[in-house]
């Protein structure tokens, strides 16, 4: 079941001061509308992790594991390696955050960031298969909110997709029916870039990157993400509020030509 | 279970005539169904077909928010509920709310607040069931359909309905209102909700493969349908409404006399 979310108390003021600053083409950061905050991506911050990277954009911080093992694969794609994408909204990084089992948000954050990977392609998922319709790697992305400063999709996005360029998996070993994974590694299979942008609607104005100020006074919010080709390979709307059609074209227009910078740099980091 | 179930793939699904796997052209509906007023407890209630998914959906409310707190000061807080059957789908599904369930649920409250007047009654819930029956594709859609439906039948005051229909590519093809087999073998999937009169997007997702060409004219798609959607939405209601009021007209005039 989902609920009508209480919005956090915003002091009438700030919010005012947000939305005609904002609708006079200026953000409070002094960034233009279709700038990210800073954004910082490191990758290998844990060694126990087969794959792991942490995200600072402007004050939100997201740390990614990868973990991978051996297991079966789903009876409807029997030749093809097993994703799963969780994403924990941990207590420590917001007062709005509480223990327990993942809400919507979670639930939905996790789900679009798996989109993103998924429908793009990136991991080569038929090369996981070690033997159809027994055995398959297994690849357990999380995503752990550590610092919640508005924009999780793009963040978590961005970790989840270093941490996968970062990721290892086991050799294996193949007799008859035995597998055996062996001490040596290789790469995960990579073979797409997927970028994710996301945009909000304030006012009549459409601005990339929302800061957490940014995100309560948003109408709605509309996150695309483009793979290394420019096609558009995953889309969610969410808010209370709606797009017209010409923004959903404008937003996707943005988000294709921004795509490439945003990419660029988790290449870059993660040195590939 | 694995030996149980027959899973059939389709060879192609788009033939050498440009036909899809159900015979229907690239920007074709599939038919549609709607009735309202079919529950007797619920304040609203709709029936939905459209080709195999069979969806209800009910509303309860505005009413008291149990438990207090999730009361909010100036509006009534909605809660919806999107929720298949367990057995809507080849294979059994259980019937605790999985977490595609709990994404569908928000993005379906997402698309139907919009079109709510929920400031009129503050302090109150307003409850939306969606239960999928059968599931044939575009189950999201249809759900949206059916409950802006049963919003009305409720007397809930709307801005507007909202009407939703899916497009995305199949075999290569863009194509409208996809079907269950097309939805998983097909190349890209994107459903769209629409408020007609203000012509306010207010549910579109979309996953697989598309250029922005491409996406500009799915969009356009199913626009056009959520439009074609929306005729149907009014006649439904009007199949139900036109009867009472000739016969309130009818009591009206013999009183008279």
């Amino acid at each position: 079941m989902s609920l009508t979310p209480h919005l956090p108390p915003l002091a009438k003021i700030e919010q005012k001061t947000l939305v005609d600053l904002i609708a006079g083409g200026k953000r409070l950061d002094e960034r233009s509308a279709t700038d990210y905050r800073e954004m910082k991506i490191e990758v290998g911050v844990i060694d126990k992790a087969e794959g792991s990277a942490q995200v600072h954009l402007g004050k939100t911080k997201i740390m990614v594991g990868v973990k991978v093992d051996a297991g079966e694969p789903f009876l409807d794609t029997p030749d093809q390696g097993v994703l799963t994408v969780n994403a924990e909204l941990v207590p420590l990084a917001s007062p709005e955050f509480e223990p327990g089992p993942p809400g919507e948000n979670a639930i939905e954050l996790a789900r679009v960031v798996d989109r993103g990977i998924r429908e793009s392609g990136a991991i080569d998922i038929k090369k996981l298969c070690v033997i159809p319709g027994k055995k398959v790697y297994v690849i357990f992305v999380d995503v752990y909110v550590l610092d919640h400063d508005g924009n999780l999709i793009d963040a978590a996005a961005i970790a989840a997709f270093a941490a996968l360029l970062n990721a290892k998996i086991r050799k294996y070993e193949l007799s008859g029916e035995t597998v055996t994974f062996t001490s040596e590694y290789e790469p995960l299979p990579i073979q797409n870039y997927p970028s994710t942008i996301t945009t909000v609607k304030i006012g009549n104005s459409l601005i990339i990157d929302p800061s957490l100020g940014e995100e309560n006074v948003a109408e709605a919010r509309l996150t695309v993400t483009v793979d290394k080709d420019d096609k558009i390979c995953a889309m969610q709307k969410g808010g209370l509020g709606t797009f017209t059609r010409k923004e959903v074209e404008t937003t996707v227009a943005n988000a294709i030509a921004k795509s490439g910078e945003i990419r660029q740099k988790i290449l870059e980091a993660a040195n590939r | 279970m694995a030996t149980y179930l027959q899973v059939q793939i389709p060879e192609r699904l788009i033939d050498e005539n440009g036909s899809r796997v159900d015979g229907r052209r690239p920007d074709e509906l599939r038919p549609i169904k709607m009735e309202v007023g079919v529950l007797d407890k619920a304040d609203g209630s709709a029936y939905l077909e459209q080709g195999k998914n069979k969806i209800l959906v009910a509303v309860y409310g505005p009413r008291e928010a149990h438990p207090k707190h999730i009361a909010i000061t100036d509006r009534a807080n909605i809660r919806c509920r999107y929720h298949m059957a367990p057995f809507s789908t080849e294979e059994r599904r259980s019937p605790a709310p999985s977490r595609r369930d709990m994404e569908l649920s928000k993005v379906i409250r997402e698309a139907l607040e919009p079109s709510i007047l929920s400031q009129l009654y503050p302090r109150t819930t307003l409850d939306i069931f969606i239960e999928i029956l059968q599931s044939d594709g575009g189950t999201r859609c249809a759900g949206i359909t059916a409950a802006s439906l049963a919003l009305a039948n409720a007397g809930i005051p709307l801005k507007e309905m909202v009407a939703a229909c899916a497009s995305g590519k199949v075999g290569g093809q863009l194509v409208l209102d996809l079907s269950d087999p097309e939805d998983k073998y097909g190349q890209a999937d994107l459903p769209v909700a629409l408020m007609l009169n203000s012509e306010s997007i207010t549910l579109i997702q979309m996953d697989g493969s598309l250029t922005q060409q491409e996406f500009n004219t799915c969009l356009e798609m199913s626009i056009k349908a959520c439009k074609t959607i929306n005729q149907m939405q009014k006649e439904a209601l009007k199949r139900k409404y036109l009867p009472i009021e000739k016969v309130i007209e009818k009591e009206t005039a013999e009183e008279e006399q």
